[in-house]
């Protein structure tokens, strides 16, 4: 019988999908386009932050997004309402999108004639967190209703992500959620992530998102003309 | 969930290196997962015996080592570990400070395998 072999790997599990993020970043700087990773639970305010977005920001950037729903085309329906280019992807029963499925939507779309991609990714606080979609900033929400134990039980999401935004914020004083815990919480897992908090419904606080949004497109095509 | 993307991505690296190290069979296989990560072990294993199956890894044991959340506090340098539990309310227990780092608890990788 054969010998018995230990042999030393050291892989990373997704090296694949981090390899395939990593040439996704390339063809983005190629063509001076900024991607963000928008991750929520279902129902916490992607497709109306996106709208706000784009609404306060088309008239300086040329955007683009990436609808990553389960299988509808609503949102994607909502985002070409508001006059700019939208990708569905159909993914079916899965639950997080990742590098691959990126490529396929951004081979459907002009890069040349776009400063800013928007992945709106599926609705879920778990498995999107494990996955580079080549995006260069990722963003999550999380909506006053939720709650502010959340980051206690998904701590891996809210420790990747490099801004969070805090949704309906119309709802303070009605749900049972404090900002300040919610914050201490999150600092701890996260000391780098920057907090804004906004209101979608009344559009609190929306200006200080694209005021971030715009200011991180500029530090990165700075450095991509570099 | 993503049990399943992950397990199709162990498979085909374990095979990649049992193939290049001349194996006949894989028979365990290392994988070092931070606590952070929410994958469930039993999940993992039940999906690679599936696409394993007519492979040389099928019937290969996954040992699966979790490793710990490690905090190192950006004040005085001390390194810490915090349970799952406890990530509501903690400080670094030398100098009390609420400002540190996350060093271990998001590892992803396989360790090693043994192959006959």
């Amino acid at each position: 019988m054969a010998d018995i072999r230990l042999i030393e790997i050291k892989e990373e599990i997704l090296s694949d999908n981090k390899d395939l993020a990593d040439e996704i970043r390339d063809t983005l700087r190629m063509n001076t386009v900024f991607m963000l990773n928008l991750m929520a639970s279902p129902g916490g305010g992607k497709t109306s932050l996106i709208v706000n977005t784009i609404r306060n920001m088309k008239g300086a950037h040329r955007i683009g997004v990436i609808e990553g729903d389960i299988d509808s085309m609503v949102d994607s329906e909502k985002v070409v309402k508001e006059g700019v280019p939208a990708v569905q992807l159909k993914t079916g029963g899965f639950c997080h999108l990742d590098a691959s499925m990126i490529k396929m939507a951004l081979d459907e779309m002009d890069l040349k004639n776009l400063d800013l991609v928007i992945i709106e990714n599926i609705g879920n606080l778990v498995c999107p967190a494990e996955f580079d979609t080549g995006a260069h900033k990722k963003a999550m929400i999380l909506s006053v209703p939720e709650g502010d134990d959340k980051p206690l039980k998904y701590p891996l999401m809210f420790s990747i992500c490099d801004v969070l935004v805090v949704n309906k914020i119309d709802y303070l004083g009605i749900a049972d959620f404090d900002m300040e815990v919610l914050k201490e919480r999150v600092y701890r897992l996260n000391p780098e992530i920057k907090i804004i908090e906004v209101s979608c419904k009344t559009g609190e606080g929306i200006e200080k998102w694209t005021r971030w949004l715009t200011d991180e497109i500029k530090t990165y095509l700075h450095s991509a003309a570099l | 969930m993503h049990e399943l993307a992950v397990t199709e991505s162990i498979l085909k690296i374990v095979l990649k290196h049992a193939e290049t190290n001349g194996a006949e069979k894989v028979l365990t296989i290392g994988l070092t997962i931070g606590e952070l990560s929410e994958l469930v072990g039993d999940c993992i294993q039940h999906y690679f015996d599936y696409l394993s199956k007519d492979t040389i890894a099928e019937g290969a044991k996954l040992d699966i080592e979790r490793s710990p959340i490690i905090f190192q506090c950006n004040d005085c340098k001390n390194t810490f570990p915090v349970s799952l539990r406890d990530t509501k309310d903690f400080a670094c227990p030398a100098c009390g400070s609420i400002k540190f780092a996350l060093i271990s608890g998001r590892e992803f990788y396989i360790k090693d395998i043994t192959i006959s």
